[in-house]
């Protein structure tokens, strides 16, 4: 029988505010263990909480980027359980009446556009961590991470590959990115994904049984969690079990997903709106005032580049993932008004470097401005473009001009005819079997020729010289 | 004798120079060392704390700096936290916790010059009306040493009553200030809720907690007032309103103030004595020129049964922390969860695990609408009641307390009758209005009878008229136990 996937995913995201959602304290992590608390997030008695606006202000943000309506009147609600890493053995967060609901982002998946539907953004404060590792008999808490704000996402049930599921993370996180109000960092947990996979006979409406996916904390592992599961729901079924609604954990180092708890032995979370703070009212000139400070946005960005720049989808998504990606190629395109030609370059020998050595684009040793210098000079016909990648290189080795990396290591393009006519001379000399297939009608052996010329001028011959003047001499 | 002598006749004798703060400080806690091993008003005495108190503020007044509360001693109910010095909440949990900091209010004492006396006795976690469900013992009522004095701010109101202290804080969820006032015969107000700020008072129930003073006349509650009240940025539901100076509002001038007096008050079951009392209350007020007519509030019948659960429900949550995790008490476990419930099973008394499993249950799955949402909406009807009847009147009068003091041990095995105790006062909590109670006279057996005085949401100043008005025509204020 054929299945259909369902997904939906719920994001934890960590806001880039200085101070904690409740208390004045320092969100800075990695600091000693305790070192950032006070008696607020430390939930001692009779202290109560005071909402942090910026981490409020980050979230409208969040919610306008991805058209999602923002509730004049949110409520905040105490969620009941009991853990030691949650002090007061509640979390505040938002239930009945969350910050905003019913939005959207695109996707671009093959060159096509999908819409996944978001259902609410909520506001919420994240726990502390307990520490087993090293200690004998005793687990101890830190509880710096207590208290820092946190939004959760949650998508509609819209994806229907481990695929676009991946790809609505990335994309998710591209805005949180041009939003400047969360990292996206999966591995350090201040990005995180939980996901709810169900599987239907294809063409069936109901959905099927879900199963809540959690501990995937990379893309890679959002992609093996989702493949993993749907096959062992698939196998079920089709072993004639039941799926059962369950959490289960993605353990990566066996690839496999585990039963954690099942819904019968689910918390029942007690959940009831928070005394200790006011509803929260997000009025017109609050939401105005975000609004205008929004940047422009990664699909706005997206169609614009398809527009002005007349680049396909493919590459006007990867150029938009992220404002310094889309800076760079728009600087670039102010220096040298070829686009795709840009946007080649930048997907593929700048990405690829970027990438070996780690580095964001931000920290390129290859400005606009020497890609640019470096283009002009195929352009004049200086160098070639195999000649320009080993520049390329260069120039992300040693961060030096262009000009002076062709000028040092002599890379400058032979056109010089007599002496490409030399070389031809030389490779046909060499090769007479081939000269003689050639000429009982191996067309094909004209590349092998033209690579043999381009081997032996180590590069510097200009290629369309090179086969000019070839084509006379064989044809001889 | 300075023990016996109210905020505003010692702050007149301070100002002209004809006492020192030191002076009081010494006697308040003399007369502590007398009496507080018969009434146990205090769950600790702060003497050297005091003493330093006292020598600063007798440098401010050399210095002609003289506040409203310098060298006043004070007695804190032990819910109420104060950087360095234990805060129990009179509970076997929190036997040795100190807070690292101080509660707006103490904050607000502190700038206005207070002696801190000590911390007093109270039902556990203020869960209770009599004190008797403190882990440390019952306090007494100075007026019959075998009765209760109320709750939950018992200590507090004993101590103010027997003069071991010259005022006190309590706190009030459903009549904890009132009916202990009413109880041991001073005056106690809980304000409008959001008028003092909550934080440092250790939550039982939060939309329902206020702090409030415990004070020998109306003078002093309006001092007290001035001094603790105000927005504070550190509890977001503190109000942002303007404050007035309550002491103006002591005018002994009651000429066309419109009292209701509610027809589901005077139910039966009521203490005869007491009815009288507060009719006659009305009667002298009437002849001062206030004018008075039946109202109704008709949820009143509801306000128990819809307190029990909202407040039980936060109590369930508020009390969650509690764990033995990070601090107070920790029990012996073989692992977390026998951890936790260890602790939970030793360190709370059988009232506040009542309590919690009762909110537990109102907030679980399934229950929840029916329970914690139905209290919220009937919540809404009284309050709606009570903005109805101040439409038309200005204060609504009624008995604090159904009965006077109760011996010791008389209600202890029946919760429920104990719950009836604050039958009177509740629903002032639930609509957040002020109120206050007042002595309004003796029972044959020279039991205190308290009145209580509602008025609409931040007009205390109404409350304090009344009060001051009614004080000024009687003598019951004056009157002290023979302790």
């Amino acid at each position: 029988m054929q299945y259909e996937t369902v997904i939906g995913l719920e994001i934890h995201a960590q806001l880039l505010t200085k101070s904690k959602i409740f208390c004045g304290c320092s969100t800075k992590f990695g600091e000693k263990p305790n070192s950032q608390v006070c008696p607020v997030c430390l939930g001692m008695p009779g202290v109560l909480p005071v909402l942090n606006k910026k981490a409020i202000d980050f979230a409208i943000k969040t919610a306008l980027a991805t058209n999602c309506t923002v509730n004049e009147h949110s409520v905040f609600a105490r969620k009941n359980y009991f853990y030691p890493d949650l002090p007061k053995n509640y979390q505040i967060s938002q239930y009945e009446l969350p910050l905003s609901v019913k939005g959207y982002i695109e996707v671009v998946l093959d060159g096509n556009i999908k819409k996944i539907g978001i259902t609410r953004i909520h506001m919420e404060e994240d726990a502390g961590k307990n520490i087993h590792e090293g200690i004998n008999d005793a687990s101890h808490v830190d509880l710096n991470r207590t208290g820092v704000p946190l939004m959760e996402i949650v998508s509609e049930p819209d994806m229907r590959t481990p695929e676009e599921a991946v790809a609505y993370l990335k994309k998710l996180r591209d805005i949180l990115r041009y939003l400047d109000v969360c990292d996206g960092n999966m591995e350090e947990g201040s990005f995180r994904c939980d996901a709810n996979v169900s599987i239907r006979p294809l063409g069936q409406k109901e959905f099927g049984t879900k199963a809540e996916l959690k501990n995937m904390n990379s893309f890679k592992f959002v992609q093996k969690a989702l493949e993993y599961e749907i096959d062992r729901q698939r196998e079920a079924l089709e072993d004639g079990k039941k799926i059962i609604q369950e959490t289960r954990l993605w353990d990566s180092n066996k690839g496999v997903t585990i039963s954690m708890r099942s819904k019968e032995e689910a918390h029942d979370y007690r959940y009831f709106p928070e005394p200790d703070l006011v509803p929260l009212i997000v009025d017109k000139k609050w939401l105005e005032d975000i609004h205008s400070e929004l940047p422009e946005l990664p699909d706005a960005k997206r169609e614009r580049f398809v527009k002005d720049y007349s680049l396909p989808e493919y590459d006007a998504e990867f150029l938009t993932s992220s404002i310094a990606m889309a800076d760079y190629f728009e600087g670039c395109v102010k220096l040298h008004n070829q686009p795709k030609i840009v946007s080649n370059w930048i997907m593929g020998d700048l990405a690829r470097l970027l990438n070996e050595d780690n580095l964001d684009i931000k920290d390129s040793p290859i400005t606009p401005k020497k890609l640019t210098d470096m283009l002009k000079l195929m352009d004049k016909g200086i160098i070639s473009g195999k000649i320009a990648k080993v520049v390329f290189e260069e120039m992300f080795k040693t961060g030096n001009d262009p000009d002076a990396i062709v000028q040092e290591k002599g890379l400058v393009q032979v056109t010089d005819e007599s002496e490409i006519e030399k070389v031809i001379d030389e490779v046909i000399k060499a090769n007479p079997g081939q000269l003689a297939d050639y000429k009982a009608g191996k067309d094909k052996l004209f590349g092998f020729f033209v690579g043999q010329v381009m081997k032996e001028s180590k590069g510097k011959a200009n290629p369309a010289k090179v086969n000019e003047l070839l084509k006379k001499k064989l044809s001889k | 004798m300075l023990h016996k002598l109210t905020i505003h006749e010692l702050h007149e004798k301070i100002k002209n120079r004809e006492i020192t703060a030191k002076d009081i400080a010494s006697d308040v806690f003399k007369r502590i060392e007398a009496a507080d091993g018969k009434v146990k008003a205090y769950l600790s005495v702060t003497r050297d704390e005091a003493l330093k108190q006292a020598e600063n503020a007798d440098k401010e007044i050399k210095a002609g700096s003289v506040k409203a509360l310098t060298g006043i001693p004070i007695a804190i109910k032990d819910n109420i936290c104060i950087n360095g010095i234990k805060t129990t909440c009179a509970s076997k949990m929190l036997e040795n916790f100190i807070p690292p900091y101080d509660a707006t209010v103490i904050t607000r004492l502190k700038n206005n010059g207070y002696v801190l006396t000590g911390k007093t006795n109270m039902d556990e976690f203020a869960m209770g009306s009599s004190t008797e469900n403190s882990a440390f013992g019952a306090t007494r009522n100075p007026y019959d040493l075998e009765r209760v004095p109320g709750g939950s701010s018992g200590g507090s109101a004993a101590a103010v009553s027997a003069d071991e202290c010259i005022a006190a804080l309590g706190s009030d969820t459903g009549g904890s200030i009132r009916q202990p006032a009413a109880l041991c015969g001073v005056v106690g107000m809980k304000p409008t809720y959001g008028r003092v700020s909550r934080y440092g008072l250790v939550a039982f129930a939060s939309s329902l907690d206020q702090i409030g003073p415990i004070t020998k006349d109306v003078t002093d509650c309006a001092i007290m007032m001035n001094t603790i009240s105000g927005h504070d940025k550190c509890d977001s539901t503190s109000a942002d309103v303007s404050l007035p100076d309550f002491t103006k509002a002591l005018k002994k001038d009651v000429k066309g103030l419109k009292i209701g007096i509610p027809d589901e008050y005077f139910i039966e079951g009521i203490d005869p004595e007491i009815e009288k009392s507060v009719m006659d209350a009305v009667k002298l007020l009437e002849s001062m020129g206030a004018k008075s007519e039946l109202i109704k509030l008709p949820h009143t019948g509801y306000a128990i049964a819809a307190y029990y659960i909202l407040a039980t429900s936060e109590a369930s949550s508020n009390l969650a922390r509690y764990d033995g995790v990070k601090y107070g008490f920790r029990a012996k476990g073989k692992d977390l969860i026998d951890m936790y419930m260890e602790t939970r099973a030793k360190g709370f008394g059988s009232e506040v695990k009542r309590r919690i499993m009762l909110g537990t249950y109102a907030l679980s799955a399934g229950y929840y609408d029916a329970y914690y949402k139905k209290a919220q909406q009937v919540r809404t009807l009284i309050k709606r009641d009570f903005d109805e009847a101040f439409k038309k009147v200005d204060v609504i009068i009624t008995p604090t307390s159904p009965t006077p003091a109760f011996k010791i041990g008389e209600k202890t095995a029946d919760p429920l009758q104990m719950y009836l105790s604050d039958i009177f006062t509740i629903s002032v909590n639930l609509a957040g209005v002020p109120a206050a109670s007042i002595p309004s006279g003796f029972t044959k057996g020279n039991l205190p009878i308290g009145l209580q005085i509602i008025a609409k949401p931040f007009d205390e100043e109404t409350i304090i008229r009344t009060a001051y008005a009614f004080e000024q025509s009687t003598d019951y204020h004056k009157k002290r136990p023979s302790i």
